[in-house]
């Protein structure tokens, strides 16, 4: 025995990945999205389009259930999870708080809405203050770690980040936990954030080199910012603001004070994407705060909320920014994630960063410089536009804030599209994204001229909606090349998007069901009823074969070719 | 916003007919951050009768801000300030454009327990001021009534007495934009007719009933007599028509300017 664990021993040592690979080889990180899913996108491109082509638009109707496999969220998990997937492994409990969140909180506390990492034939995904492994063979549980949090609001977790052997999770009450990906054992944890600021930290951390970048939500006036961290200590390397937070500090002169500025939000909770030509990491900023009511501190744009920003991983420091919504009114928060895409423009070859907004509105940029493109409109019912400016930045119109006396707008709050990942396909050169007709009146409730506070001041009574679609964009245009509305009498917004080489979209649609379209023009080629489906479907190549990967709440489906 | 309001507004902007899963919309504000434990009255009392005379001026008698003096609820510094150790520097020593005071350490302590007593958070009832949304021209809004409403409704006939029934202008305004919507504030006591649909088989088979969910690949209708049937659905077949009472509701919400909304509204509540 002995002699054989210390061969074994040896060869882990000498080849870590060959033997029990659990590493991740950081060149799969800037390869076109294929057999792994080491990254919340997949690549680091956004594109979320696949160059497996097992599955096709020939055969796809014969993709059959592989397994299925349900976890358990919260402390009590141990030998009650895998019910579907086999024995559960022992939970791993941390954290500094006392309370277990288990399936408490919003829907999102215990569903996977998130990202799952594919790496050498594991699954690594997760839900707030929840981490699993699980083999992606057939589903089986490898180990669960389990936070005792202090709070914070629990409305989602979006995914882990792998570099090496370790993993990275953000908790709802602000730490960053580093796990060791083979065993589910903390390393480390630290906070990123100040809990008594009520910032709550949802974001699936990106790797970069060797910088973990993280950001944070807040529903009070707190700044946004991104950060990079190291992966072996944790330590701060750098710290973007999305805002202004002292004199001196650039796109100050769009605020009307450097106290409105420096509680002016602008949260990065959604993950960006990476270019690593430039080495510019671009995403997606927040609302600026108060949310809906227009104290004279927030006078101005509010650089650098509701924009697209790029940001130099090495240094930190903005490189170009866009800003899709001027002065937002209504909590339309830009963090969307970009999605880079190489392609022909006006004749000539370029490369791009393209955003559809919450606010109703598609954007073509060049990613080099954030040189506007495009804009188009994608939400018929969006009516809160004055006017396009000359660098294509929707103004709005002042009647369509929220108003004592209502003000009936489209898009509501929840926005014309939200964070569900987007997908591009090059075979089609056609952008992916769900969206949703929604009006809402809203109403001010908080007259004071200082303001409310976060998400205050307002009420907000849904109107219903005129249709939830899967919608696809051309970005040359900016126009709609087609959309395909889920039946029924109202809508929705569905839960993000995957494009592959075999011609393929998949995505949830509002009926619970996982549907395989032509990603040309939308025609239904199969689908399968969940019941739900809770995130973007992913695919991955296992033993030859490949996999098409979804959640529907605690619930993972995996379906392949026999 | 409340989760049960989140849910509320999900429920009406998701259809009526599919059970949509709550979707994580932007992250609110749950009650997941702990408020302080309360502090002894009396402490407060002091504090709030100090801070009236020392602070109440510049930063407001709410602490959110006053002449000069921001919002003190929001700030880093009283978020983490436990019991006045972090601000009592601020106010012996001064900083910036405020000048330093003269407090001792445990006047600045009680006046502390009364700046924290505030609530923190966005969603604050408790400032949700009551104002009239009654602020159209009515008779501009009864000619408005004349050229969108009038083909369908009477204020002599189906709506006699709409105003009587609904009395809460908002809900009345939220009624006729959509009938049975804007139901965070109450239903307004309408019975919205139910969407139906008739499902048209190869053979000329008609089903007709209330609608249960529809989809792309199945269609379930309750019949009242024969109960929930479920039809799969293969493109246009079987032929599927829903008849959604609210259609002509849903048409005009385009067409609407906000001064048209607010004259109707104006306008509708004098029929009583
Ligand atoms: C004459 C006006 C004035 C008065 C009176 C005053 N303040 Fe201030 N206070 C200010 C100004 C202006 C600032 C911002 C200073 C700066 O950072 O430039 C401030 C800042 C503060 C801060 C720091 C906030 C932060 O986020 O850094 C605290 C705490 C504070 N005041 C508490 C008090 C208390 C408690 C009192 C009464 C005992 C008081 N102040 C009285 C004007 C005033
Ligand atoms: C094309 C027909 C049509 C038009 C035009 C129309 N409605 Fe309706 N309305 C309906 C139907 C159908 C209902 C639902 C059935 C019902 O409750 O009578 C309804 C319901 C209502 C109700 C709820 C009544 C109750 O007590 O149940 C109100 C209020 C209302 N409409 C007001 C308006 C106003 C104001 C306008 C013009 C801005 C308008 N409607 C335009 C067809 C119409």
């Amino acid at each position: 025995m002995m002699k054989i664990e210390k061969s074994l021993l040896a060869a882990i040592c000498i080849l870590p990945r060959l033997v029990f690979g659990q590493a991740l080889d950081p060149a799969l990180l800037t390869k076109p999205l294929g057999e792994s899913w080491p990254t919340y996108s997949g690549d680091y491109s956004g594109k979320r389009y696949s160059s497996l082509k097992q599955i096709d638009q020939s055969n796809v109707k014969n993709l059959t259930l592989a397994w299925v496999s349900k976890v358990t969220p919260g402390a009590g998990a141990a030998g009650g999870g895998g019910r579907f997937g086999g024995g559960a492994s022992a939970v791993i409990i941390g954290g500094e708080g006392t309370a277990d969140m288990g399936g408490g909180g919003f829907g999102g506390a215990s569903s996977v809405r998130a990202s799952i990492l594919e790496v050498n034939g594991i699954l690594y995904f997760s839900m707030p203050d929840n981490a699993w492994a699980a083999d992606a063979r057939d589903g089986h549980e490898l180990w669960h770690y389990f936070w005792k949090t202090k709070g914070g609001t629990h409305i989602g977790n979006r995914g882990l980040g792998m570099w090496g052997n370790w993993l990275y999770m953000e908790t709802p009450d602000d730490f960053l936990v580093c796990l060791d990906a083979k065993t589910g054992k903390e390393r480390w944890h630290k906070e990123i954030a100040n809990f008594n600021q009520q910032y709550f930290s949802t974001m699936a951390p990106i790797v970069v080199g060797n910088h973990i970048l993280i950001g944070t939500g807040n529903d009070l006036d707190e700044p946004g910012y991104v950060q990079a961290r190291d992966p072996e200590t944790g330590d701060v390397q750098w710290t973007f603001y999305t805002v202004p937070v002292k004199k001196g500090d650039a796109g100050l002169d769009t605020w009307g004070s450097l106290d409105g500025a420096k509680h002016g939000a602008g949260n990065v909770w959604i993950p960006g994407s990476y270019d690593p030509e430039t080495h510019l990491y671009i995403f997606g900023t927040g609302n600026p705060s108060p949310a809906y009511t227009n104290p004279p501190s927030r006078a101005g744009d509010n650089l650098y909320t509701c924009s697209i920003v790029a940001v130099n991983v090495d240094t930190g420091k903005m490189a170009w920014y866009y800003q899709v919504n001027p002065h937002d009114t209504h909590d339309w928060d830009s963090t969307e994630t970009p999605v880079l895409v190489d392609g022909e423009f006006n004749g000539r070859p370029r490369k791009m960063a393209l955003h559809a907004d919450r606010n109703g509105y598609f954007f073509t940029l060049d990613r080099l410089t954030g040189e506007h493109l495009v804009t188009g409109k994608f939400s018929e019912a969006a009516n809160w536009v004055k006017e396009l400016n000359a660098n294509g930045q929707p103004i709005r119109s002042l009647e369509k804030d929220s108003t004592v006396a209502g003000s009936l707008v489209s898009p509501n709050n929840e926005g014309a599209t939200n964070w569900p990942p987007p997908s591009y396909s090059p075979d089609t050169g056609l952008f992916y994204v769900p969206s949703n007709e929604a009006y809402a009146m809203y109403y001010l409730t908080e007259t004071d001229p200082r303001g409310a506070m976060g998400l205050g001041g307002k009420e907000e009574d849904g109107l219903g909606t005129m249709g939830g679609y899967l919608t696809a964009i051309d970005y040359k245009t900016g126009k709609v090349a087609w959309r395909h509305r889920y039946p029924g009498t109202g809508g929705g917004l569905g839960n993000g998007i995957l494009t592959t080489a075999g011609k393929l979209l998949f995505a949830g649609d509002l009926g619970g069901n996982l549907v395989a379209y032509d990603s040309a023009n939308g025609k239904i080629l199969w689908h399968t009823h969940l019941g739900r489906v809770t995130n973007a479907p992913e695919t991955y190549l296992l033993d030859g074969h490949q996999y098409i990967l979804v959640a529907a709440g605690d619930t993972l489906y995996a379906f392949t070719l026999y | 916003m409340t989760v049960k309001k989140i849910l509320l507004v999900l429920i009406l902007t998701s259809t009526q007919v599919m059970a949509q899963p709550p979707r994580a919309v932007r992250p609110m504000r749950s009650p997941a951050y702990p408020d302080r434990p309360p502090a002894d009255p009396a402490t407060v009392e002091r504090g709030k009768a100090l801070y009236g005379v020392q602070c109440n001026f510049c930063h407001g008698s709410d602490a959110r801000g006053g002449e000069g003096g921001p919002n003190l609820l929001r700030s880093e510094l009283v978020l983490n300030d436990q019991k006045g150790e972090l601000i009592l520097p601020v106010v012996q020593n001064g900083r910036g454009e405020m000048p330093k005071l003269n407090l001792s350490a445990a006047q600045v302590s009680d006046i502390a327990e009364f700046i924290h007593s505030f609530r923190v958070g966005g969603y604050d009832v408790s400032r949700m001021t009551p104002l009239s949304i009654v602020v159209g021209d009515a008779q501009a809004g009864g000619a408005v009534f004349k050229t969108k409403c009038a083909s369908c409704h009477s204020v002599m006939g189906d709506l006699k007495g709409i105003a009587s029934k609904i009395t809460d202008p908002k809900i009345l305004q939220n009624t006729f934009l959509m009938p049975g919507g804007g139901f965070s504030r109450g239903r307004g006591g309408v019975n919205v007719p139910p969407t139906t649909v008739t499902v048209t088989l190869a053979s000329g088979q008609k089903a007709e009933g209330r609608l249960v969910r529809i989809d792309d690949f199945m269609v379930t209708l309750d019949d009242a007599e024969a109960g929930q049937r479920t039809f799969r659905r293969d493109g246009d077949s079987p032929k599927v028509e829903i008849h959604d009472p609210l259609k002509p509701h849903r048409d005009l919400l385009p067409g609407y300017t906000d001064k048209e909304i607010h004259d109707l509204t104006s306008y509708l509540v004098t029929v009583k």
